[in-house]
């Protein structure tokens, strides 16, 4: 077998793709997922070693799923010295079993298992599904590599018992939507970055939209997985445009557009438009929606906000998120002058009590509103109040320019 | 080689006394600047471990509890406080250089250009017993 392009690149690419396939054959063989994993993550690193070396094995899978067996034997026979299990479980596996079954989205329902927090579970769907090493998930998280290995074994812990098997229909919507949160979080971490000081962690937001992708390919007339996967093409489109030197914040409405990313674009507004012909409009489809009507305008002043505005009314009226009616508040002053965006504002203090974004979008319209000593208030206290960097810097700028 | 932390606390400088937002933009652009450049050479130098500005006072508690009843949970501590840490790095190096890294976190530009002369306290970190003959 032999592919294009670096070495290197290619065996990472296609470890990381084989990763939850593989896992899924030695867990189904051992029903034991925790130990399968371990086993699993061992052969991976073992082909990370050995394949750019020696070159790519003729079936990279089947390579694997041996290298993953024989580690898993030799973990089971010291538990079953313990235990005293059968011996049965060693036989290899035949290549037929090893080519034809596509354990990805199983794998992936498990890993992101209503019943661990977020945290493990996205810990867990990096490793599992991602392929990613303990070391570089504790990396993008900034932990310590010990205290990832533990949030990871902890998680497998807790999934002991659960089956290795798709959800069945009676729960198949929920599990699919617990999928698709874990995904969205490992997007946003990457996006709006909440430790340390930088902005973008391409990193997860490349792996959320990697893993987004491979769901979409598994279950491609799913409106609201094609809507997940829309919303993270169109929101990672801006990036090249949303930070200025030295990591600075760009607002959307400064942004320099023409560094957007037209094919991200327009690969996103395709997704969406045919997720929506599809009916059964879910949230996810109205935020890619939104973030492709702000995509479709050429200059800030262009965008269409009316519409924005009946997409953020339905989207309040299906979560009853209070982050949601901020937005909506925004698109309300945008449409109908900021005086009517500050009343909304008002209603919600009560929800988002002391949140930083209450006083940032409240100083934007008083801004907008031309009145600097309340928007100069309203900076400051969201500045003192935000845990991002940037989005400070950003916010004690805005004080200080206006100030003047 | 031994790690030392340098900490930084809220509260007047030297030559500042002005909270940062009232600065003017070419001020605080020069100062993130500044700051940016500063942790570009820890980090290329091989000396830093890490460096973090905390979250402000606004958001700070303070936690008390003696094992009976609730623990107690309060606000602050508030800017007031002269103690307030506010960011700190950890540098592994020697003593001389972590003072030398210390008096230029300290010469900061504030308004105008000028050093601000924070003041930054360098502690040592603990660390395992030397060998010994004895």
């Amino acid at each position: 077998m032999s592919l294009p392009g670096p070495v290197g690149a290619t065996v990472e690419d296609l470890l990381r793709q084989c990763a939850p396939q593989v896992l899924g054959v030695v867990a189904r063989r051992f029903g034991d997922f925790a130990l399968a994993e371990d086993a699993v993550q061992e052969a991976l690193l073992a082909a990370a070693r050995h394949w750019p070396v020696d070159g790519l094995p003729d079936n990279p899978r089947g390579w694997l799923v041996q290298a993953a067996v024989r580690r898993m034997t030799d973990l089971v026979r010291s538990e079953v010295a313990r235990r005293r299990r059968e011996d049965e479980v060693f036989r290899e596996p035949s290549p037929g079993e090893v080519a034809d079954r596509d354990d990805t989205l199983v794998v992936l329902f498990l890993c992101c298992h209503p019943e661990l927090t977020p945290a493990s579970a996205i810990a867990l769907t990096l490793r599992a599904v991602g392929g990613l090493t303990t070391a570089e998930i504790a990396n993008a998280f900034l932990v310590p590599e010990a205290t990832m290995a533990q949030r990871i074994s902890r998680a497998k812990q807790k999934l002991r018992g659960a089956s290795f098997a798709m959800p069945g229909p009676d729960e198949f919507a929920a599990r699919l939507r617990s999928v698709l949160h874990v995904l969205y979080l490992i997007f946003n971490e990457g996006y709006t970055s909440s430790v340390g000081g930088a902005l973008h962690r391409t990193e997860l937001s490349g792996e959320a939209i990697r893993l987004a992708r491979a769901v979409h390919a598994r279950l491609p007339t799913d409106p609201e997985v094609a809507g997940l996967l829309a919303l993270m093409l169109l929101t990672d489109a801006r990036r090249p445009a949303r930070t200025g030197p030295n990591g600075a914040l760009v607002p959307l409405a400064e942004q320099d557009r023409s560094r957007w990313d037209q094919a991200l674009i327009v690969e996103g507004v395709e997704l969406i438009m045919a997720a929506v012909e599809r009916g059964a409009i879910g949230e996810y489809q109205l935020q890619a929606a939104i973030a492709a009507i702000h995509d479709d305008a050429r200059r800030a002043e262009d965008t269409d906000w009316p519409q924005i505005l009946g997409m953020y009314g339905l989207l309040e009226r299906m979560t009853g998120n209070p982050v949601v009616s901020l937005n909506r508040a925004i698109a309300v002053a945008m449409v109908h002058g900021p005086a009517q965006g500050l009343e909304l504002i008002d209603a919600l203090d009560d929800r988002l009590p002391g949140h930083y974004r209450l006083d940032a979008v409240r100083a934007h319209l008083h801004e907008m509103a031309g009145d600097v000593p309340r928007a100069v208030a309203h900076y400051r206290a969201a500045a003192a109040r935000t845990t991002s960097v940037p989005e400070q810097r950003y916010l004690v700028d805005k004080a200080a320019r206006l100030a003047r | 080689m031994a790690k030392f932390l340098l900490l930084m606390n809220y509260g007047p400088a030297t030559n500042c006394d002005l909270p940062m937002d009232q600065w003017a933009h070419e001020d605080i652009a020069a100062h993130i600047q500044f700051q940016h450049d500063l942790g570009k050479e820890l980090t290329d130098n091989g000396e830093l471990v890490d460096a973090q500005g905390l979250a402000g006072p606004e958001l700070a508690k303070t936690v008390t509890f003696t094992g009976e009843g609730a623990p107690v949970i309060t606000d602050g501590p508030f800017p007031e406080s002269k103690e307030l840490l506010a960011g700190y790095w950890l540098v592994d190096t020697t003593l001389e250089r972590a003072l030398e890294i210390a008096a230029k976190a300290s010469a900061a530009p504030g308004p105008n250009g000028v050093p601000i002369g924070q003041p930054i306290e360098v502690r040592e970190l603990m660390s395992a017993p030397a060998s010994s003959d004895l």
